[in-house]
């Protein structure tokens, strides 16, 4: 098979392509994101009002990096829910791999940058394992990496205290190669009166990395697929289990990253870090727009929802009220978002075929085509 | 609609079907099914649930091997060691699933799988303005205009769907386009669009096989009439050899309840 039939005869407006497109409010309304945007401004006005610090250079240097830290993972997270599946170990995995670049570092005497390596190629190999046990058994991801989960959990506190006798790494600034990695993964810049962290720009850079993998590339086509509709895709020659796999190892690199970028913003890390996080991944997920279900959703709508809940996480702190608002802040944003993404997702899907109806007639009449067919009129609009 | 009756409007044989048999352990799906496909025809495959349509294309369209008879293909006896051999022959097959996904764009599904891209390396992304003009023109050609390629494919109409799987496969260089059953959940209009755009496809030279259990489907477009009860052949007419009362008669089991009346009134006396 191939394109011959498309090449053969060159298609009417195939050169300079001038397609129609919809109506900008309904392009909008079809994007997942939507919802998040708004609920993203709304978070900012609010703090800004309430609070003092919230829109101080400072102030929003502080929110910025809380967001960045969630937003790798919860981007990440997205991939993965878009293509279908959930990842509970992505939160352990942010402890595993700092935690074993620290003692890689403080205790063996490995020089840090291979340290960093060899952490990465075990979170690589996490995700692999992952992946293999889930496209391989068909069992559901949520069981599998519940499983991961506990392992991981168990060897992080565990092993942590085998060889160093505490529950966390310390020491890590005397380190052969400590300073050079410190640049890569903490350092900062000052920007006026702030200090911007860099672990913002990894965040901005890996959110638009990802975009362009889902939006422009084939393998965001096939995750799409793989999520929506994975025996349709089968069939239309989508390699649903490698995207899968791949997927997988997304989250596995994220959750690496996110270690490295803690661990040298704080030169520490903690047995237990990362421990209950993983559900905070998946709200930022779900209310940037991703379906539960799988199929639909955007990189930049897991980035919104991180960075929803950075600002809401800190502008709480700058209005010196109990944090434990945060948690039933986010119970009713995810509940919200969820409500949302269905009704948003109705809306745009319904204006879009309304379109189609009402143009339909005209179609028949200007029809040259072989089969002269005419549009049924009705029957268009479904759901 | 068509030319002489009986005489084949078609082109060159593409399939012939000699004698097929399938066995699924000591189950014989299929015994004994012959039928042609010419390029430009129509070949209707009917019969009632479980006759073994869905079994009959599956040979044909490389999913299962047959135990018996041959299979000819352009005139060479082929084995099809999968749906990729039948599509490199050009033989497509539109599943009743249709190898959609109903979340993504119109054009995404078009190019499902056999994505353009240009550039190379890193910067190697999909050509999406190519892609849906592409989409937009081969839809036109088929008749459909839909005025936006980026819906989602859940939003149009069961009609609309199985013809964006027609001009796909289309489009990707199908000789022979297999439908199975693509008018079996849709309402009267929706299924007459369906058959416009089958009518469409022959007559851009495409063999089409069609999967139906409803002779009043296959009636209007059909060239060819396979016709198969229990895994075997009641028949295979041309066009011309059977009118649409006999095809009812025979699907709807005809002759068996001739034979049940026969035997109530032997019963009787
Ligand atoms: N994979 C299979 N294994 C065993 N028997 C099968 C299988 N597929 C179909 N059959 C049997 O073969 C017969 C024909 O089925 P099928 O080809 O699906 O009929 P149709 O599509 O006309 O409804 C039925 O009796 C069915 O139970
Ligand atoms: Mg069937």
């Amino acid at each position: 098979m191939g394109t011959s039939t498309g090449a053969a005869e060159p298609l009417p407006g195939a050169r300079r392509p001038t397609v129609p497109r919809a109506s900008l409010r309904v392009r909008l309304l079809r994007r997942p994101e939507v919802g998040a945007l708004a609920a993203a401004v709304a978070v900012f006005v609010f703090f800004s009002l309430v609070t003092d610090t919230f829109l101080t250079p400072q102030g929003v240097a502080t929110w910025l990096e809380s967001a960045a830290l969630f937003g790798i993972m919860a981007v990440a997270v997205s991939m993965l829910m878009i293509g279908g599946e959930f990842d509970l170990s992505t939160g352990v995995m942010v402890g595993s791999t700092g935690l074993l670049t620290g003692v890689l570092a403080t205790h063996a005497g490995v020089n840090v940058w291979v340290a960093v390596v060899v952490s990465l190629v075990a979170a690589l190999a996490v995700g692999l394992v992952n992946g293999l046990l889930v496209v391989r058994t068909g069992l559901p991801s949520f069981i599998v990496t519940l499983g991961t989960f506990f392992v991981l959990q168990g060897l992080n506190l565990a092993l942590t205290k085998a060889v160093t006798g505490q529950v966390a790494v310390q020491g890590m600034t005397g380190a052969a190669g400590f300073w050079d990695a410190r640049w890569l993964f903490g350092s900062s810049m000052r920007l006026g009166p702030a200090t911007f962290q860099v672990s913002i720009l990894w965040w901005a850079l890996f959110t638009a990395a990802c975009t362009w993998v889902l939006l422009r590339t084939r393998a965001g086509n096939w995750i799409f697929a793989a999520g929506g509709e994975a025996r349709s895709a089968r069939h239309s020659g989508v390699p649903v289990l490698r995207t899968k796999v791949g997927l997988f190892a997304l989250t596995a690199f994220a959750g690496w990253l996110v270690g490295m970028l803690s661990l040298f913003r704080t030169t520490t890390v903690q047995a237990s870090t990362g421990v209950g996080v993983e559900f905070v991944y998946i709200i930022c997920a779900v209310v940037g727009g991703c379906l539960l279900t799988g199929g639909f959703g955007s990189a930049i709508g897991g980035a919104l929802g991180a960075l929803i809940y950075g600002m809401t996480y800190q502008g709480i702190v700058f209005a010196g009220w109990d944090n434990n608002w945060l948690k039933a802040f986010l119970g009713v944003m995810l509940l919200a978002a969820v409500a949302v993404n269905t009704s948003v997702r109705r809306r745009a899907h319904t204006a879009g075929a309304a379109r189609t109806a009402r143009t339909s007639p005209h179609v028949a009449a200007a029809g040259g085509s072989p089969g002269g067919a005419a549009l049924d009129p009705e029957g268009e609009v479904r759901r | 609609m068509s030319g002489v009756d009986g005489a084949p409007r078609g082109g060159e044989v593409i399939i012939e079907a000699r004698r097929i048999g399938k066995d699924y352990g000591n189950v014989t799906a299929l015994a004994d099914v012959s039928t042609t496909v010419r390029a430009g025809e129509v070949t209707c495959v009917l019969g009632d649930n479980g006759a073994g349509k869905s079994t009959f294309i599956k040979v044909l369209s490389g999913v299962h091997r047959h135990d018996h008879g041959e299979l000819v293909v352009d005139g060479e006896p082929v084995v099809f060691d999968g749906p990729r051999a039948a599509l490199e022959r050009g033989i497509a097959t539109v599943h009743q699933d249709l190898a959609m996904v109903p979340l993504m764009p119109i054009w995404r599904n078009f190019f499902l799988g056999s994505e353009l891209t240009r550039g190379r390396g890193p910067l190697r992304r999909l050509d999406v303005a190519r892609m849906r003009a592409i989409t937009r023109a081969e839809l036109l050609r088929m008749g459909i205009d839909l005025r936006d390629v980026d819906q989602p494919v859940g939003t149009l109409s069961g009609g609309e769907r199985q013809s964006v799987a027609i001009a796909r496969a289309v489009h990707f260089g199908a000789r022979v386009l297999i439908l199975d059953e693509p008018t079996a959940a849709l309402g009267v209009k929706q299924a007459g669009v369906v058959l416009r755009y089958i009518v469409g496809a022959r007559e851009r030279g495409l063999g089409v096989v069609f999967i139906t259990h409803n002779p009043h489907h296959a009636h209007p477009v059909g060239d060819r009439f396979l016709l198969l009860n229990r895994g075997r052949s009641l028949g295979d007419f041309a066009r011309g050899e059977v009118d649409r009362a006999e095809l009812v008669h025979l699907m709807s089991g005809g002759a068996e309840l001739d034979e049940l009346a026969h035997e109530l009134d032997r019963d009787r006396s």
